[in-house]
């Protein structure tokens, strides 16, 4: 092959309580973030043409345009620049969309940050967004945004295959567990299935512990070529496959809500571009935004059946010393949840795949599944990652 | 009909003005594309099946069945904190397509899914009218 993209550097922000650690504005925690994962990489500022950066701050007014705001900030003058925003799943597809600039010669280092401070900012309500356009028909019924939507497709599944709350309960406490042996995690305390079926209703059938962290966090991802990577003396971490898609945005037109179509169609496509089955993947991490995000995402990616992710994640699987690691991390759900969490997921995939994971190091790992999911399970980006 | 309506209020735009006008006069007004037949919500300029532009809106029958539904135990906003719990739900219409509405019942715990439901018409506004459903069963 010619020209080979890699993940060459990745980087994120500590922090404590939920809060980062020494605060900013939107604007320094990116670019500290950006810092750290280019010193990961060992590939100056200087170096990056290209930039990739979706997010939920912008100045108000007309349009968002958050890759040139960035741009400017950090003193960068980009020659790609891509700030597609399809929800938490957007830096899977950030992934795909440099990987194929880089390939092509259209950018030689690619620059993927998102940063947060929603907790710090109190920015967060279930109130959701102002009834105009499309959401006319969706926010004047008083749906809790965006807990509502993920309630209405756990009711359906459980309706269509007899999905219990235990059983979505058991990907709570699993990831709970992963959390404990993260000492970057908001959430340690070890939790179980009666904690979380004991926890407050919030939209039901979910409960709090059912929903993800509300948190801050800033997280960045560099790119490059293999070539450029070996003469910086960069870790290299492969792509292998990705895909992407997008079903809907009101919960009201997604097309099955007992199915993550979006999910069956770009994972399809990235594991057709890796050439591998699912018996090659070691460890998956997957956006979880809610109990039920992980269960239909699992189910969609082909894991398992469609109906069997309750009894699949049953036992505790997906827990340390599980037979199926997920969300090493602690996921969305104990470790930070900063509006679009999927840049996270990407980062632990690289730390696992590189051994550098620590106490929650799985064995063996030589490829992992990422998958993010964005807007009220509206829009899939699957990359399969590999360290050989 | 209360004097001061706080929840938020659609944006009504030319697109959508045939919907809510029929609301006000307690038709369940829908799109239905000439081209394919079949019917869909919200209302579109294309047709979401065949993308056609040959668009009618029909009186639909105002009956269908609950397709999903949650009962919110925390509200969308402090506006809906009195009305807790209270039930969204997703009703499959019988033309075919589905929207979200609320179901207005006495005992939120009743509620299943595939029950039958009919449209009820709730003038909040002296301008604005919601289509909301009873459960057939209640
Ligand atoms: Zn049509």
């Amino acid at each position: 092959m010619g020209r080979e993209a890699v993940i060459v550097g990745v980087g994120d922000l500590p922090l404590n309580g939920g809060r980062i650690v020494g605060g900013g504005s939107i604007l320094q925690v990116q670019a500290r973030a950006a810092k750290a994962a280019l010193d990961d990489a060992r590939i100056p500022m200087s170096d990056v043409d290209g930039l990739l950066v979706a997010g939920l701050w912008g100045v108000p007014g007309p349009g968002l345009l958050p890759s040139v705001t960035l741009g400017e900030y950090l003193g960068i003058h980009p020659r790609f620049a891509d700030s597609t925003n399809i929800g938490g799943a957007a830096f899977e597809a950030h992934v795909a969309h440099a990987a194929m600039a880089i390939e092509m010669g259209y950018c030689d280092v690619a620059l993927i940050v998102y940063g947060s401070n929603q907790k710090s900012e109190r920015s967060r309500t279930l109130g959701g967004r102002p009834p105009i356009l499309t959401m006319q028909f969706e926010n004047v019924w008083g749906i809790p945004q965006p807990v509502g939507g993920y309630a209405l497709a756990a009711r359906r599944h459980m309706h269509e295959f007899g999905t219990t709350e235990e059983q979505l309960a058991e990907i709570a406490v699993a990831t709970r567990g992963w959390a404990a042996l993260n000492p970057a995690a908001t959430m340690r305390d070890p939790i179980t299935i009666d904690d979380v079926m004991n926890s407050t209703p919030i939209s039901d059938p979910l409960k709090l512990l059912d929903c993800c962290l509300v948190t801050d966090g800033a997280g960045a991802i560099v790119m490059t070529t293999a070539d450029n990577a070996r003469a910086h003396g960069s870790t290299i971490t492969h792509i292998r496959g990705y895909g992407e898609a997008h079903t809907h945005w009101s919960i009201g037109a997604m097309p099955d809500l007992a199915r993550l179509t979006a999910a069956e169609m770009a994972s399809r496509r990235a594991f057709e571009m890796a050439g591998i089955t699912h018996d090659a993947i070691d460890l998956v991490e997957c956006y979880d935004s809610f109990t039920i995000t992980v269960l239909m995402t699992l189910e969609a990616l082909g894991f398992c059946k469609p109906g069997e992710g309750g009894a699949f994640v049953s036992g505790q699987r997906t827990a340390p010393g599980g037979e199926f690691p997920m969300n090493t991390n602690g996921g969305g759900l104990s470790y930070c949840h900063p509006g679009m969490y999927g840049i996270f997921l990407l980062i632990e995939a690289v730390r696992q795949l590189r051994g550098e994971a620590g106490a929650r190091q799985v064995q063996n790992v030589e490829t992992a599944l990422v998958h993010g999911t964005g807007g009220t399970l509206s829009s899939g980006a699957t990359v399969i990652l590999a360290n050989n | 009909m209360s004097e001061t309506y706080e929840k938020p209020q659609p944006v009504i735009d030319p697109g959508t003005r045939p919907f809510w006008d029929a609301a006000r006069e307690h038709r369940l007004s829908i799109p239905r594309c000439r081209s394919c037949g079949q019917h869909h919500f919200y209302p579109r300029e294309l047709c979401p099946h065949c993308h056609s532009d040959d668009i009618e809106w029909i009186d639909a029958s105002g009956r269908g069945e609950v397709y999903s539904y949650t009962i919110a135990r925390k509200p969308a906003g402090p506006v809906f904190a009195a009305d807790v719990p209270y039930v969204i739900a997703m009703i499959a219409l019988d033309e075919g397509p589905r929207m979200l509405t609320n179901i207005i019942t006495s005992d939120v715990e009743q509620v299943r899914i595939g029950d039958r439901v009919s449209v009820r018409f709730d003038d909040v506004t002296p301008e604005l009218t919601l289509p909301k459903f009873t459960l057939d069963k209640d």
